[in-house]
């Protein structure tokens, strides 16, 4: 009976985690089928039928200068992003977590509201607020002409893609930042103060270790699909703005090469996977000294 | 001159007013309780010592200045929590160190401070645990050296020993009474439990409503209640309405409803015709089978109505008249004692002249 009880949460898991990550590491030593998609691992030739893969893809991958700068400057955006709402998201958590029960709900709802706004209309709202002749870009340009400097574009840019990235990614840090911050208990601050510590020391000896945790939760939650964002560069980027979440999508439904795209996408994820491990070692090494 | 003094003070929370105009004195070395049922203001009063709630009317001054703009982590008091609000990312020993760090001393001193901080409260061993790997002894007792370490001139004590089964707070009591003997710090302690105040307090401040309603020793309020609250509040007391007939210094004569004619104490001037209680310790009631023969003591004759074994002591309801209900209490001195009399008994009460306290309304 217990058995039964686990098993639709693992049944889920499996299905919808395991077997498409275990297709993923099938296909990228597939070769490319005539058409698209795959052709069989096992094939009918004058020796008779036999099991064919290759390492390929991977090889592709390592010995191309482009891929390799693709997946740096992926995770730069990815970094970038992450840190950007970091910093965004904290003092808004923080404020939210810190609020009388009445507002805070109200609080709340404003981080989520932009969600029931489509994704894609949200971007193209950017491109227009981003564009050549909004205001924003009409007063940059100004300021530079009037100090002498060439005007810039803003759009097509890799600023558009931060600025894109970081408006998509917000809340999913404000809303675990939150969770944690609002669970901390006000004694341990007061006891704090009344030990000698002032608002700064409080804030980096008390409430930010304990809210390491959420830090963790929210960078993982926007460090993971910015790493691999196509549609924030496809819109706002331009050329300049590529990533290599772009090239795994061309691979899919352009070049029609899956098995080259799954193997860009295995390697992204490897690449999530010790992005994010590394940086759950580090945290929990710096909590467990003490600080 | 008193080590802390607080001033008229008043705290108003929306239009309620959780301390109203409260003065009290509170002397270098002392072990002072603030006494009082919950939503008394004991606790507000505390945090307003500690810094964390402001005045609205009133003045607390450390030798004699005023500390009104002296933020908390800037008074040279701590607080040991009710819940202890040890910080669950730090060892016992990087709890304890850290008033020191803030403080800013130096590093390569800390560890002996740390350890001899944690020897006082005999946790030697300790220091490299995370409080959630502690008991809740333990914990209180590293709430303790923390708050210690750097030998501040008020502890001020939140309920601390609220959390732990009986066991462990008769045992933390005898170790707070010492621990303060020891380092000499004052302490300020709240609490709603009066046995705990009695028994660990130099002097006690019981509040009632945002009042102060005495102030006194442990035996002062006990033996001396200056109103029907603080004689209803400490320990049982039976409280009889009553009416000054006649006058001699400190020496009243009663006439109790119910009673008739019962002389009493009074530890304020009152005049011949005031109106209040009698107050009457059971354990200053004895039952006798036949009328006892005492010169100034008090006689009635009784009805049993009913009687509690408490173990050391049996609790008896006794009738007096048809209409007076007192509560007795004997010591069971032998092991028959707890079955003397029982319920529908006829017994003689009597109590010596100086065992009631006429408390005067107003």
């Amino acid at each position: 009976m217990r058995r039964l009880l686990v098993w639709p949460p693992q049944a889920y898991l499996i299905a919808f985690f395991l077997v498409p990550t275990l297709i993923m590491v099938a296909s990228s030593f597939a070769w490319p089928g005539e058409e698209g998609g795959l052709s069989s691992f096992w094939v009918r030739d004058a020796q008779g039928i036999h099991f064919d893969l290759t390492f390929d893809n991977y090889r592709d991958i390592f010995t191309s200068r482009l891929f390799l700068v693709l997946f740096a400057r992926s995770l730069g955006y990815a970094g970038l992003t992450t840190a950007s709402c970091l910093l965004a998201a904290y003092p808004l958590a923080l404020v939210i977590a810190r609020s009388a029960g009445k507002y805070r709900n109200l609080l709340l709802l404003m981080v989520i509201v932009p969600f029931w706004t489509n994704f894609l209309i949200r971007i193209y709202a950017l491109m227009i607020i981003l564009g050549p002749q909004a205001a924003l870009a009409r007063i940059l340009n100004a300021l530079l002409d009037w100090v002498g400097l060439t005007p810039v574009s803003l759009l097509f840019s890799p600023f558009a893609v931060l600025v894109g990235m970081v408006y998509i990614y917000l809340p999913f840090m404000v809303l675990p930042l939150y969770a944690n911050l609002e669970k901390h208990d006000p004694d341990l601050l007061d006891a704090a103060r009344d030990l000698g510590a002032g608002s700064w020391q409080r804030f980096w000896r008390i409430t930010f270790p304990l809210s390491l945790p959420g830090v963790m939760a929210g960078s993982a939650l926007v460090f993971i699909p910015a790493l691999g964002a196509f549609a924030v560069p496809d819109i706002l980027g331009g050329t300049r703005g590529i990533m290599i979440g772009n090239v795994i999508k061309m691979q899919f439904l352009e070049a029609r090469d899956w098995p080259f795209g799954s193997a860009l996408s295995i390697m992204l994820t490897l690449l999530a996977l010790v992005v994010t491990g590394l940086a759950a070692w580090l945290a929990r090494r710096k909590v467990g000294a003490g600080v | 001159m008193a080590l802390l003094e607080i001033r008229h003070v008043t705290k108003r929370f929306g239009g309620l007013a959780a301390v109203s105009d409260a003065s009290l004195e509170i002397q270098p070395g002392e072990f002072f309780t603030l006494l009082g049922p919950s939503g008394c203001g004991k606790t507000t009063l505390l945090r307003m010592i500690a810094g964390f709630d402001v005045p609205d009317a009133g003045q607390i001054l450390l030798d004699g200045v005023d500390l009104a703009a002296t933020p908390p982590e800037r008074r040279p008091f701590h607080t040991v929590f009710q819940s202890y609000a040890l910080f669950p990312h730090m060892t016992v020993a990087d709890n304890i160190a850290f008033p020191l760090r803030m403080a800013k001393v130096d590093e390569r001193k800390l560890a002996a401070r740390v350890a001899a901080a944690l020897g006082e409260v005999r946790l030697q061993d300790m220091g490299t645990r995370y409080p959630n790997a502690l008991s809740g002894g333990q914990k209180q007792r590293v709430a303790l050296a923390r708050a210690l370490i750097d030998r501040p001139r008020l502890l001020l004590l939140d309920e601390p020993l609220a959390a732990l089964d009986l066991k462990l707070r008769e045992q933390m009591q005898s170790e707070l009474i010492s621990l303060q003997k020891d380092v000499g710090i004052t302490f300020v302690y709240v609490t709603h439990d009066q046995g705990e105040a009695l028994a660990l307090s130099h002097r006690i401040a019981v509040m009632n409503e945002g009042r102060v309603s005495q102030i006194g020793t442990p035996d002062e309020v006990y033996e001396f209640p200056a109103n029907r609250f603080v004689a209803d509040f400490i320990g049982t007391c039976n409280l009889l309405d009553a009416r000054v007939m006649a006058l001699d210094g400190e020496r009243v004569t009663l006439n109790v409803a119910g009673l008739g004619t019962v002389r009493a104490w009074s530890s304020r001037p009152c005049q011949q015709g005031d109106r209040g209680v009698l107050a009457l310790r059971p354990e200053k009631i004895q039952l006798d089978r036949a009328p006892s023969s005492g010169g100034e003591a008090s006689h009635f004759l009784g009805t049993i109505r009913g009687q509690m074994y408490l173990g050391d002591v049996t609790v008896y309801k006794v009738e007096i008249g048809n209409a007076v209900l007192v509560e007795a209490l004997l010591p069971n001195s032998t092991a028959r004692g707890a079955r003397l009399f029982a319920p529908g008994d006829q017994i003689y009460l009597s109590w010596g002249y100086d065992a009631g306290r006429f408390i005067h309304d107003g």
